[in-house]
């Protein structure tokens, strides 16, 4: 369990940020903390897929000059020292994702409070459903 | 809708570090070869340039040296730039967006250039549009 | 109310920590995420582009479909948050 624990620290980590990012989303009722709590949700899986790309010893994925040889311009080519650079290209594009929901709901929530005054969950289901829209089952 | 700020020392040093941080977006777009970079990151830097400049000096003085129009052309020129070089491709010959084609010396690097600029420009127009949009919103 | 909320972050918190016992280690450089495909962006990926960078050499070369979509996306955000929030109303 311990090992576990310690062989696996970004699984651990990374669970308890998620944790916390579902807890925000579910509990609160005010919609701009379920909005920040969504935001640590999908910060957390960016950081643990990049995790596991990790290997030990290796560095940054930019191909190395080697200084020792003749030429000028020998590169060190081997596939163990170098970090796989896999994850990172594909949690570039989920980052910028994460921005672009991000920006439009917060352009939806500046709609809802304009129109409805409030942003707590409950207030905006009770006018919701005495608002005698059609669309809307009311009790 | 944020208007200037009063203290005359914040207004003064954000518009002198306007252009160094714009000059280095510039230098993260253009350096994404062979340094940590590329077409994403040098954009929001100098989309965030533009957002600094609108906490010093106003949203006035923004949208005058910045048109809305120019901001939405701005958006679509990107895109149409980034699949603009693939139908260059296509014209020449090869597959969609297959860049050994291009007639210069190392076509795969430039025609990369290419891409990473266009989207620079594409994420710089689109985060200040949203910044926009959020702030004179009544 | 909250507890049921809080009883439900910690059913998933422990099926997820059970769901990943038997990954590998964090650090292995034999893991399966690490030999297919990404040992040969390593080491042709040089010899084929001109350019040091593999993240960038990946994201424009080998696979710049997925950076096309990637920027149709927040060009669709710029244009999605246009539509909501421009109404056009003139002020006063």
């Amino acid at each position: 369990m311990i090992d576990f624990a310690i062989g696996h620290f970004n699984v651990v980590a990374y669970v308890v940020l998620m944790m916390l990012g579902f807890y925000a989303m579910t509990a609160k009722t005010n919609l701009v903390k379920k909005l920040v709590g969504m935001n640590i949700f999908q910060w957390s899986i960016t950081l643990f897929i990049v995790s596991l790309g990790a290997k030990r010893g290796a560095t940054i994925p930019i191909i190395l000059r080697d200084a020792d040889h003749a030429s000028s311009d020998a590169t060190v080519l081997e596939a163990a020292l170098y970090v796989n650079p896999l994850p990172h290209v594909l949690m570039l594009t989920a980052i910028v994702v994460g921005v672009a929901t991000t920006g439009v709901a917060l352009a939806l929530l500046l709609r809802i409070h304009k129109q409805h005054g409030t942003l707590e969950e409950d207030e905006l289901l009770e006018k919701i459903r005495s608002s005698r829209n059609p669309l809307v089952p009311s009790r | 809708m944020i208007v200037e700020q009063e203290s005359i020392l914040v207004k003064t040093l954000c518009r002198l570090l306007v252009p160094f941080i714009q000059l280095f977006g510039l230098y993260v777009i253009m350096h994404g070869h062979s340094s940590p970079g590329g077409g994403f990151q040098g954009g929001v830097i100098l989309g965030s340039s533009f957002i600094l400049l609108t906490i010093a000096s106003g949203i006035d003085e923004v949208k005058r040296r910045f048109s809305l129009v120019a901001l939405t052309n701005l958006t679509s020129a990107g895109v149409i730039l980034y699949a603009g070089i693939g139908v260059v491709c296509l014209l020449l010959g090869a597959n969609y967006l297959d860049y050994g084609i291009l007639p210069v010396v190392t076509p795969r690097s430039v025609g990369m250039l290419g891409i990473e600029v266009a989207v620079g420009i594409t994420v710089m127009a689109a985060i200040v549009s949203i910044f926009h949009d959020l702030i004179t919103f009544e | 109310m909250k507890y049921l909320y809080l009883g439900m972050t910690g059913v998933t918190g422990l099926l997820l920590i059970f769901g990943s016992l038997d990954m590998p280690a964090i650090g292995d450089p034999n893991s399966p995420a690490s030999r297919h495909v990404s040992s040969r962006y390593i080491e042709r990926g040089f010899a084929e582009t001109d350019v040091p960078n593999m993240v960038t050499a990946i994201l424009a070369d080998y696979r710049s479909f997925d950076t096309l979509g990637e920027t149709t996306v927040i060009f669709t955000a710029a244009v999605a948050v246009l539509l909501i929030l421009r109404t056009g109303r003139k002020r006063g």
